[in-house]
Parts: C-alpha cells; sequence; structure tokens
C-alpha cells in the first residue's frame, strides 16, 4: 500500500504535478533551462518525503539536537528566531521543501521565471527584470505583485482554515519573506499571535486528540469559533499584527497580510500587495 | 447495532513514509487518508473529480428544456460532485464556474456542501400496511427517522434530520448517517418499522416488504375502483366490493352504481360507513388484501338481508385495489356466499384493475437548507442568495438535478436522488451529509448579489485544470468504499 512519488504534467502540459503522501508540489519554470529544471525538479523531488520521514520525530520537537537533512536544516535555521516561543521545525517544513526543490531547478539550467507551490507555500526564482503575481485565497481576496528587485523570494499562508492546525484565530495570515521556509515559519506564528486568550467564543482542543502524532502534543488548537464582534475582531487582529511588526522590524519578513471574520490588517509593503477592489454592486 | 470487534482507537496510515497515527473519524497529515470504523480509506474528491474527468462523465448534459434555451450550443455543466468543500465557508466556493452564453455570462457556483441538517424523504408505492403513523423507523437497530403520513397509494418515511444525526447517541449518528448516504446514492437499503414490516428500500426500485416484492401500486382507492369500473362490471356480477385499507367501495351502495340504476343486495360490510358505498376501516391495517390483515375477505361482510334485496344465486366479486386478490362468490339457499371460480367474463375486469395500476417504486428525495454559512462561499453576502434563489433568479440545482425550493425563509430544498451521477453524495464523520449543490445565475445576477465575481473560471479552465486549491480544499467527501 506504500504508494512512492507521482510525477506528472497537469493536463495543460505545462506545470509538473509531484505528488507523495501529504506533500503537493505545483512548479513551473519559464527560460531556455526549463526543461532541466524540470528534470531536476523531479530528481530532487523522489528523495524529499523519505529524508524528511527519517528524521521526523526530532522535526516535531522543540528542542533537541540540530538535525542532519538538508530541508531538515533549513527548517530548522527558519524557526530558530521565533524561539523560545514554542516552534518546531515542521512549522516551516512546506516552505522548506519548496526552497529546496526550487534550488535544485535554479541550479540546473538558466531561468528567468520559476516557481515551486507546494499547497500555497510558494518559493520564487525571479531573474532580473521580471516579477511575479500571486492571487491571496483567504477571508479577503487581494494579490501579491513581486518584482525582481524586492527581497522577496518566499510567500506563505497559515491560518485556522488551512491544513495545519493553528494556535490562534486568523483566518489566514500571509507573509512574504526571503524564503519559502521563513515566510512559512513566520505564517504559523502570527497566524497563532492572532487570538482573544480566554475567550469563551473560542472551542480549542488537545492537537493530540485530532491527530496523534502532530507537533503540537497537547496544545490547544482551535477547533470552532463563534461570531466576533467588531471589537474582538479588531483585538485579536491587533495583537497579530504587534507580533509580526516584531517579526519585521528583525527583517524575518517584508510584509504580512491578516485576516479575521472578513477583516484585513496589512504590514509593511504596500506596493506588493494589493487588496484587491470588489468589482461587484 | 451489530458487534464490531473491539478496536484500536487509532490506526497507522502506511500509505505514505511520514506514517501517521490517524485517529477514528480523522484524516491523515496528507487530508487524503482517513480512519472510518478502523480502516483506512482514501476520502480525496479532487482525486474523485480528476478521474472522472479522465472518465468523461463528470459533466452531465444541463437540463436545458428547463433553462430559457440560453445555453443552446453549449451543454457543459460542472456539477458540484467531487468538487470538495471549504466548509464553514469562508472562502469562496471550490469552483465558481464562467460560462458565456451568446455574449451574456453565466456564473454556476459549484460546492459540495455538508449538511448537518438533512434527511430524506421517502415515497413507498403499496397499499401494504408498513407501520402505523409516528413509529420509529430503524436501520441496523438504530432509530434512523418515522412513519409520516399516508399518501395516495404511497407510504411515506421521513429519515434523517439533524436530531438523529448528531441529536442522539453516536452509533445512531453513523447509522443514520450511513442509511442516508446509501439511500442517497441509490443503494438498497433495510429498514425495519417499530410494529410494523421489514422494507427494502432502493431508490427507483419496487419496494420489498417482509420478503415480498411489490409490484403494482393501487389504481386508486376501493371508492375510486368502484367508481372507474362500476359500468364494466354492470350486467356482468350482483355485487362488486374493492377491498381497501382506507375505503372500502360497494358498488351497489356507491354513487356510481347508483347513477347506473344498480339494485341493491343487501349486502352488510362490517366496518365504519363513511358516505353511501364508502366504509373506513372494514379490518385493520396489514399485509393482505388491499393494505388490510384481511386474506379472507368474506371476514368483513355481515349477514345478508332478504328484504333489502338478498337472495340465493346472488353472484359477489371481491378484489382488492391493485387486482392482485379477487374472488368470485355465488350465494346458496341460507345466503351464505360460496366460493366458485372467477367467470371469464369477469376476468377482463380485474385484469383491467392490474392495468391501470402503475409499477410500484421507492422515491428518494434528498431533503436539506442550504442556509447558514454555505451561503458565503457563493457570495460575501448570504442573504442575498437567499432572496435570489427565492425570486428565482439563482437555479439550484443536486449533482445537475433540478431542485424544488421551499417557499419561506432559507433555501430549503428538495432534489430527486435518481436524476444525479452516481454516487453523488459523501458524508464527514461529523457526522453530516456532503451533497453536490450548485446554484446558477446570470453574471450580473451574481455581481448584483456580492459574488465572488473574482474568483469565476471558465468551464474549460475547470475542466482542463481542475481544482487548483491545493491544500486549500479540505478533502472532506470520501467516495463510497465499493470493496
Amino acid at each position: 500500500m506504500m504508494q512512492g512519488p507521482q510525477i506528472a504534467f497537469l493536463p495543460d502540459g505545462r506545470r509538473l504535478h509531484l505528488h507523495h503522501g501529504p506533500i503537493d508540489l505545483i512548479l513551473d519554470a519559464e527560460g531556455e533551462g526549463r526543461a532541466a529544471a524540470l528534470r531536476a525538479a523531479a530528481l530532487r523531488f523522489e528523495t524529499v518525503l523519505d529524508e524528511l520521514a527519517a528524521e521526523l520525530s526530532l522535526l516535531r520537537s522543540p528542542t533537541g539536537p540540530r538535525p542532519e537533512g538538508a530541508i531538515a536544516r533549513t527548517m530548522h535555521a527558519a524557526t530558530q528566531p521565533f524561539r523560545p516561543a514554542f516552534i518546531t521545525p515542521m512549522a516551516a517544513v512546506a516552505g522548506a521543501v519548496a526552497d529546496a526543490v526550487l534550488a535544485a531547478m535554479t541550479g540546473a539550467g538558466a531561468l528567468t521565471r520559476a516557481y515551486v507551490n507546494n499547497g500555497g507555500d510558494i518559493a520564487l526564482h525571479l531573474a532580473p527584470g521580471e516579477s511575479f503575481a500571486a492571487a491571496i485565497a483567504g477571508g479577503a481576496p487581494g494579490r501579491a505583485a513581486i518584482p525582481a528587485d524586492s527581497p522577496t523570494r518566499g510567500i506563505a499562508t497559515s491560518g485556522r482554515h488551512g491544513r495545519s492546525l493553528s494556535l490562534g484565530i486568523a483566518d489566514s495570515v500571509t507573509v512574504l519573506a526571503a524564503t519559502a521556509a521563513q515566510a512559512d515559519a513566520a505564517a504559523t506564528m502570527i497566524a497563532n499571535a492572532v487570538d482573544l486568550p480566554g475567550n469563551p467564543k473560542i472551542t480549542r482542543t488537545p492537537a493530540r486528540d485530532l491527530s496523534p502524532d502532530c507537533d503540537l502534543g497537547d496544545r490547544p488548537v482551535t477547533t470552532a469559533l463563534a461570531p466576533l464582534t467588531a471589537s474582538e475582531t479588531e483585538t485579536a487582529l491587533t495583537r497579530g499584527l504587534a507580533f509580526a511588526e516584531t517579526c519585521r522590524a528583525r527583517g524575518l519578513i517584508h510584509a504580512a497580510l491578516l485576516t479575521l471574520a472578513g477583516e484585513t490588517r496589512m504590514l509593511g509593503a504596500p506596493d506588493l500587495i494589493a487588496s484587491k477592489d470588489p468589482t461587484h454592486a | 447495532m451489530t458487534d464490531r470487534p473491539p478496536r484500536e482507537e487509532k490506526i497507522r496510515c502506511d500509505a505514505c513514509p511520514v506514517m501517521c497515527y490517524i485517529a477514528e473519524g480523522r484524516i491523515g497529515a496528507c487530508d487524503r487518508y482517513a480512519n472510518q470504523g478502523g480502516r483506512i480509506i482514501r476520502c480525496d474528491p479532487l482525486t474523485v473529480l480528476d478521474r472522472r474527468i479522465a472518465r468523461g462523465d463528470e459533466v452531465k448534459p444541463f437540463l436545458r428544456a428547463d433553462w430559457d434555451g440560453t445555453l443552446s450550443g453549449d451543454d457543459l455543466f460542472v456539477t458540484a460532485v467531487g468538487a470538495g468543500t471549504t466548509y464553514p465557508d469562508y472562502k469562496p466556493a471550490p469552483f465558481i464556474v464562467s460560462r458565456e452564453v451568446d455574449g451574456a455570462d453565466f456564473v454556476t457556483v459549484v460546492t459540495e456542501a455538508i449538511f448537518s441538517y438533512c434527511g430524506v424523504k421517502v415515497k413507498i408505492d403499496t397499499d401494504r400496511h408498513l407501520g402505523p403513523e409516528g413509529a420509529v423507523v430503524r436501520a441496523q437497530g438504530e432509530a434512523v427517522g418515522l412513519m409520516i403520513t399516508s399518501e395516495y397509494g404511497s407510504r411515506m418515511l421521513s429519515l434523517g434530520g439533524v436530531d438523529h444525526l448528531t441529536g442522539g447517541s453516536k452509533p445512531e449518528g453513523r447509522v443514520t448517517c450511513d442509511t442516508l448516504l446509501r439511500l442517497c446514492n441509490r443503494e438498497a437499503v433495510e429498514l425495519t418499522v417499530d410494529g410494523g414490516a421489514t422494507v427494502i428500500v432502493q431508490a427507483g426500485h419496487p419496494p420489498i416488504v417482509d420478503g415480498q416484492r411489490e409490484e403494482r401500486m393501487r389504481v386508486g382507492c376501493g371508492s375510486a375502483t368502484i367508481g372507474m369500473f362500476a359500468s364494466q362490471w354492470q350486467g356482468l356480477v350482483d355485487e362488486v366490493v374493492v377491498v381497501d385499507d382506507h375505503i372500502t367501495g360497494v358498488v351497489s351502495e356507491h354513487q356510481a352504481g347508483k347513477v347506473l340504476g344498480w339494485p341493491d343486495t343487501g349486502i352488510r360490510i362490517k366496518g365504519r360507513r363513511s358516505t353511501p358505498g364508502r366504509y373506513f376501516q372494514v379490518a385493520e391495517p396489514g399485509l393482505g388484501w388491499g393494505g388490510t390483515d384481511i386474506t379472507d375477505p368474506l371476514t368483513i361482510l355481515g349477514d345478508w338481508i332478504p328484504k333489502k334485496g338478498a337472495r340465493p344465486g346472488l353472484t359477489l366479486l371481491m378484489v382488492s385495489t391493485t387486482g392482485e386478490q379477487f374472488a368470485y362468490f355465488v350465494l346458496d339457499d341460507d345466503l351464505v356466499p360460496q366460493r366458485r371460480d372467477l367467470p371469464d367474463t369477469l376476468r377482463p375486469s380485474v385484469d383491467l384493475i392490474a392495468e391501470n395500476c402503475e409499477p410500484a417504486l421507492c422515491t428518494v428525495l434528498f431533503m436539506g437548507g442550504a442556509g447558514g454559512s454555505l451561503r458565503a462561499g457563493v457570495t460575501r453576502n448570504p442573504v442575498r442568495l437567499t432572496r435570489s434563489v427565492q425570486g428565482e433568479k439563482t437555479r439550484v440545482t443536486v449533482g445537475g438535478a433540478p431542485a424544488y425550493v421551499w417557499p419561506g425563509g432559507g433555501i430549503t430544498i428538495m432534489a430527486d436522488v435518481t436524476q444525479m451521477p452516481d454516487n453523488a453524495f459523501g458524508y464527514v464523520p461529523t457526522p453530516a451529509i456532503v451533497a453536490p449543490l450548485e446554484f446558477t445565475l446570470s453574471r450580473a445576477e451574481y455581481r448584483a448579489l456580492g459574488g465572488h465575481d473574482d474568483k469565476a473560471r471558465a468551464v474549460e479552465d475547470i475542466l482542463e485544470h481542475g481544482g487548483e486549491y491545493g491544500a486549500d480544499v479540505r478533502a472532506l467527501g470520501p467516495t463510497p468504499d465499493k470493496a
């Protein structure tokens, strides 16, 4: 029943879909090195999950020795700056995988533009003069336009409705950072910070009850949220925004977009993230 | 509930190297595999979608006849089967399909909706007594619904609903969900009525009541049968009684006989006379003649009265409302009916009753309320969707099948499961039913009600690329396990 990696072009014949276990990557590359880059991505992907699985218990632990694998080390490095708050390397796993596959691609041939999208956590490559436009899902639709001269090469989104469990109540937090791994870790932590501790409208369940081997252990993750008042929404977003500010001040992120209950807060680089104007009446 | 072997609460998934431990009713880290009843199952609607697209059967012809003809030349309709869901729908629905038709954009918002408030209404074409009104209906021993009113020639069941799904015990919820799912996916389900019969129900198939397959739905009640066929009996037989649990008819007393100048026969029927020639409660309900418990029809007759016309040699036909049971009698010198073979002259009239009966079927209508947060996946202003549906500007379909929208508040719908693609329904362990739901409206209307217009994609794009939400689509609609 154990299934190996699956690698296939999407029906458009252009984007490559790499799937193994919980990982789904969609990637594309432009430039003369495209063919070589896609081959390199497929080759790199072959062992990604096995590499991670080999050190899984360590990666799920908030403390412990530095892991050995290359992706594991990226995860470790991206999450270290947030300590001593609770975080495990798993907070950066999606971004780190995207970074690793992108690195394999850019190392294989000359590319003008390339991306690896790991379930919304995206690693980018941009040659000078190029740019990348991303649609932002979540509470408020928006777009991020990233030019080559910006330092951002990673985008990640975290929140209550994603695949991972969240300790906070944000509907979504989208972060732009230098790498996908850094964006991933920061988005997780900012989404956790959007919270109303002790508020009875929030239902929380020990993570272990939902997912026995989750890295969050017995920490209470949000499983339901009653409708918030405007001031509660404001309070929660303000907490998240304050934390995001510290991340930006420390150079960990470039920009962040926080959404909760239809409200949006933006931090940094307003030229990068534009909340889309409604086109309807 | 059948006994289950004890099992470990958590099981290890071996589908990939992560080797997740998955608790009962939960999904693994991949969102693709889940622990259902101690077994690892795959539950990935996107995969379903991909496979269906590959097979070419995800799209089904849109029911053009019902839609102004404006879709002519473009009969692709993306159903919500396998679309996935974004419950609780803070995000736009998985597919918002833009279709350009004669220059006018139409939008179909496709989602798999999770219904905790849902059930089925089952119509069983039979006169046989399945159980008293209000009796509890059980599946696998668990209460899943109740017998409701009898309709003309049919027995009605109401199954499911939020109280059985989530208000009762855990096994009750699980069995109710399973029963609804199987009925909606047109599988055969055995139901037992407290104090009544066991019936096997399958949408589009005849009911099987206590092991007996029902062939015919009655032509009408006993009184109606008299009305339809009185003239064909005239001159061939002296008296006709149509035995029916609801209204037993007697031709000599019935208005239909009177207008033909039918002479009195001195017959007496046990039971409560309603109007001339129409009797209620001639016997107890049951599985015998005409939905009564009668196996010997003479038991409903009293003494024959000579001064009102009873005489030796008088002939009597007794027949059920489906023509399945019939008997012919002649009064002897003591005015006691003696059974004789049915004369050939009367045979066609009995056959005609049977001929006029429609095939007995079970019909299953899915019923649910598309209220609450589901609407937020369609529009930012949910109540406008409700009003648009109520104003018939937005058409609602379930897996492509037209839905009847109840008047009054909310979007409460009913739809015939036989008009939907195979295995259109899924479930989540909540337990709740996952039903495909499509809203179709003009693009102008969609914008006007605050829809996620910017999320609309061309039909071709969706067929070509499928859902691109990746991890954003939480896979909650497991494919029914056929293994």
